[in-house]
């Protein structure tokens, strides 16, 4: 194929414009196309029984007057629901070790924590579902729950699987190198911290939800479906409600943020689609806002024992650490509850250039809620360990955290090479990031004004972090363990009658703005305007078959595809315009909506002309052409397991040593994701991303009690990120682009997120330094602050 | 049981009249009953806006107000800001700065931007940070947001 420079340098490119949304106008006039704004012929509504209890055994449940309370069609219980599909286990053959129980939509005899649901009500209305819940009596027995990760691993816990014998569900080491030795040696100073990440979850705007339809004329079910990853629940659906893959039909309209929260298996999900199946009519359950609370994956909630050693010249000899995290009663299927942990042991420093490293992570069941893969994977944890020891260590002998830092990232021109813990790297640029963000956020006058502040008696605090993202998985990610998750994706581009453009893509549109960078790719690559493109994504029937969008893949895997895509149709409809202007195609290019001389750009013919000739008059053609004007192409990451990006970020605070409440004065990021599409797109990913991760690093926790009930399920008691105290965010860029494509994108949707903890983490800890007191538990609330302090 | 009463309202400009459960919010009657699905529902309890609409001339939630109590009211929706074109210049601002991704909240962020707008609110971004903090948005970091409002009303002010 022609190479790149061809494809960037075209005069109609839109690779690398803010070109805006096209999405948008639906969204601003109140014309989205969510879950719930279906309203099906024959629809009816469920609702679910959830168990009140963190752990109970089910004696009985008398659904007698709510099977004759008012609208009510059906109830039904786990053992009748169960009956209708077959169970699901959330393991997977490449994490070694890792156990996990069968798993029945709704809970049969033994419910596991508080939420899990236990009956499913459908009725005419959704109050009218609800009404009739009200009138169920399960009696159930509390059992001892098991909720602290850290007993939950005792000879003397209770058991979640007895069949077990203890509530391990995995465990991994990694080893590189000789960190005792490392760390006894002459000269190094180690030091040791213990990190507390406490549980959040998603709060996607729109909760999770479906609309199931079955026709049993045809065997068809239809999900209309919030989510990620049509492909793998098609799979799912299939296997689990035994029908052909073929007659599953999953479409993916608008969905209202989903952040990873919405890729996963959820019973009550599943539930409608059984119902529908057995009652043979649509079937919607949307999650209310305490259900989303209560059942939306959580995620991190882990403990760190972590050290790190460092000569007294700076050069940080290694880190060893011990990750213990608690993932609830059972690994979420299909994709896993062990990725963190495993991706925390992956990624602790790699941005730097360590020689030994050590980890260990021990992943454990608990009667919370199942725990599992959020927006940036185990990035927060692993960045918060290794730039919080890093900068604790630069307090320890006396050296500023930028030059330790430089000292230890790896070079820019050191690569490919590995990680400790064996990742492979390339196309990195830590160095000039490191140095782009010191001049963007003008570090030596922060420095100097946080010096002038603490004779006032205000406590600021600069943090930074080095970073890598985790973006482009390969086939090594999921397909490898056995997952039915694709790691391709595919791409349509089709040219009409009309000289427009159309695309389909196997990735999926969140809000991240998926359909305008195809739109942008295939525009430019193919050549017409951008307006003449429309694109088709989230519908198991109409798109090429693919992973979807998640672990920030859709731009670099999705967009490689529509790239060769358009590509292939250009060089298609030039063979046939070859032919019709009796020359060659390489004589030829197309251009704003028109094939032209190559050479001069002169118009030779319009595309509709071209496009009408085809598909109108054929007899114009020689019989020897056949001309197809529709192409498809597929791409997979090869060589690489991930295609890493990397970050630096610096946060500026101030901490009220009264209140103990921190104020996010300012944010900086600069990020390299390889070729920018639309960097209008990329820094509101990032500036989202950040301000996720500000929440998780000051306000959101998932609270439960000790017997195991969740605390705060409203959005008044749960805090994420508000606008009047979010700070503006300055984004910046290195492009380098990954050599794994032509179009050389990596992704960026979790950068801010995996990053921004740790920068708010050092920020916290460099604004208390002067006063003896340190925090290494997130969120880090007022409470928890003033609680250091007093400890200072 | 519930009970039902008979409503009449004018929405988006349209007289409405209707038979609903008093037990009825305001924002599932207009989705469910009416079929104007714009206006979203997030919390059902009045904290994250994206239910926000506009009842007798003032942004409400439209979770935690009753249809019965728009009885006789003017209800306008985002659906009616657009046809009506009073959306045009924050749709336009808010598409040149993205200031939305999913797009869930932005019905409410909307109708909460438009009464800060047309009462004369200041470009101040502080001041706006702080009118919009009653509407959650998950996918922005909010910055896009400000910045989208403070263009509209700068340039009403012909700046």
């Amino acid at each position: 194929m022609t190479g790149p420079a061809t494809i960037f340098d075209r005069p109609n490119t839109y690779i690398g414009k803010p070109e805006p949304r096209a999405d948008a106008a639906r969204l601003l006039q109140g014309r989205g196309r969510y879950v719930d704004d279906l309203n099906l012929p024959r629809m009816v509504h469920a609702a679910f029984v959830r168990s009140p209890h963190a752990h109970a055994r089910i004696r009985a449940i008398d659904v007698t007057e709510a099977r004759a309370a008012p609208g009510v069609l059906a109830v039904y219980t786990g053992a009748d629901i169960a009956a209708e599909v077959t169970p699901y286990v959330g393991t997977l053959t490449h994490m070694a070790g890792l156990r996990s129980a069968p798993q029945y939509p709704l809970a049969v005899d033994v419910a596991r924590w508080q939420g899990e649901p236990l009956v499913m009500v459908v009725a005419r209305s959704r109050a009218q579902a609800e009404d009739a819940c009200d009138l169920i009596d399960a009696d159930l027995e509390e059992l001892e729950a098991v909720c602290d990760q850290e007993t939950a691993l005792s000879p003397d816990s209770p058991l979640i699987h007895e069949e077990f014998g203890s509530n391990l569900a995995w465990e991994r080491l990694v080893e590189a190198g000789d960190v005792d030795t490392a760390f006894a040696a002459p000269g190094v100073t180690v030091v040791e911290r213990t990190f507390r990440f406490g549980r959040h979850t998603g709060v996607t705007l729109e909760s999770r939800g479906t609309v199931c339809d079955y026709d049993p004329s045809e065997n068809q079910l239809t999900m209309y479906y919030s989510g990620q990853a049509p492909h793998m629940m098609q799979v799912i659906l299939s296997k689990h409600l035994g029908l052909p893959e073929e007659d599953v039909r999953v479409i993916s309209n608008d969905v209202g943020g989903s952040f990873g929260i919405k890729i996963h298996t959820y019973g009550d999900e599943i539930a409608a689609a059984v119902a529908a199946r057995m009652l043979r009519r649509p079937v919607k359950f949307i999650a209310d806002r305490m259900e989303s609370f209560m059942t939306d994956i959580h995620a991190r909630d882990h403990v760190v024992t972590a050290r790190i050693g460092v000569t007294a010249e700076g050069n940080i000899v290694g880190i060893d650490m011990d990750d213990l995290t608690g993932i609830g009663p059972f690994s979420m299927y299909p994709r896993t509850s062990a990725i963190e942990c495993n991706q925390v042991l992956n990624l602790t420093g790699a941005p730097y250039a360590l020689q030994n490293y050590r980890a260990r992570g021990r992943v454990v069941f608990q009667n919370k809620m199942l725990m599992c893969q959020y927006r940036a994977v185990g990035h927060p944890i692993a960045m918060a360990v290794a730039d919080g020891l890093l900068e604790e260590a630069g307090r320890a002998i006396g050296m500023d955290p930028v030059a330790l830092r430089k000292k230890n990232l790896m070079a820019d021109d050191s690569y490919p090479r590995q990680s400790a813990s064996g990742m492979k790297l390339d196309d990195l640029s830590h160095q000039k990031a490191i140095t782009k963000l010191t001049e963007i956020m003008d570090y030596d006058a922060l420095r100097t004004d946080q010096a002038e502040a603490r004779k006032r008696g205000v406590y600021r605090g600069i943090g930074l972090v080095s970073m890598v993202e985790v973006t482009n998985p390969s086939p090594m990610f999921y397909g490898i363990g056995g997952a039915p998750i694709a790691s391709q994706d595919g791409a349509t581009a089709r040219l009409d009658a009309g000289g427009a453009l159309h695309v389909a893509s196997s990735i999926t549109e969140q809000g991240q703005g998926t359909n305008a960078i195809l739109a942008q790719i295939a525009a430019g690559v193919f050549g017409v305007p951008i307006d003449r493109v429309r694109v088709t994504t989230g519908d198991t029937r109409n798109v090429p078959y693919g992973g979807g969008t998640w672990a920030s893949r859709g731009a670099g895997i999705g967009g490689e595809a529509m790239l060769q895509a358009a590509h292939a149709l250009r060089d298609q409809v030039l063979e046939v315009a070859g032919t019709l202007l009796q020359t060659t195609p390489e004589a030829l290019d197309i251009r704003d909506g028109n094939v032209v001389d190559a050479g001069t750009g002169a118009e030779r013919m319009t595309l509709a002309d071209l496009a009408r000739t085809v598909y109108y008059r054929g007899n114009e053609l020689p019989s020897d052409t056949k001309p197809e004007l529709i192409a498809t192409r597929h791409y997979r990451v090869t060589d690489f397991p991930f295609v890493f990006t990397n970050g630096a970020m610096a946060a500026h605070v101030e901490v009220d040593i009264e209140t103990g409440f921190v104020k996010v004065l300012h944010f900086w990021a600069v990020e390299d994701c390889g070729r920018v599409i639309n960097p209008m797109l990329v820094d509101e990913q990032v500036r989202g991303g950040v301000v996720q991760g500000i929440g998780g690093a000051l306000y959101e926790e998932c609270l439960y009690s000790p017997e195991g009930q969740l605390l705060n399920t409203t959005m008044a008691d749960y805090i994420v990120p508000m606008a009047a105290e979010m700070p503006d965010i300055t984004v910046a860029h290195i492009e380098t682009p990954s050599k794994t494509s032509v179009l050389g994108a990596k992704g960026a949707g979790e950068a801010g997120t995996g990053g921004a903890p740790a920068a708010i983490l050092n920020a916290v800890n460099d604004a208390l330094s002067p006063l003896g007191a340190s925090l290494w538990q997130m969120p880090m609330t007022p409470q928890r602050v003033l609680t250091a302090l007093s400890e200072g | 049981m519930t009970r039902d009463a008979r409503i009449t309202l004018t929405v988006n400009g349209e007289e409405i009249s209707a038979v609903v459960a008093v037990r009825t919010n305001l924002v599932d009657f207009l989705r469910h009953d009416v079929g104007l699905t714009g206006s979203h529902v997030g919390c059902e309890h009045g904290v994250c806006g994206a239910c926000t609409l506009e009842l007798n001339g003032k942004a409400v939630r439209g979770c935690l107000t009753l249809a019965v109590q728009a009885d006789g009211g003017t209800v306008t929706t985002v659906e009616g800001l657009a046809d009506s074109g009073r959306s045009d210049a924050l749709r336009a601002a808010f598409t040149r700065r993205n200031a939305l991704q999913c797009g869930f909240c932005t019905p409410g962020m909307l109708a909460s931007a438009l009464s800060y707008i047309e009462r004369g609110g200041s470009d101040d971004r502080q001041a706006i940070r702080d009118h919009i903090s009653g509407n959650y948005c998950r996918c922005t970091g909010y910055q896009s947001v400000v910045d989208a409002i403070s263009d509209v009303i700068r340039e009403g002010d012909g700046a």
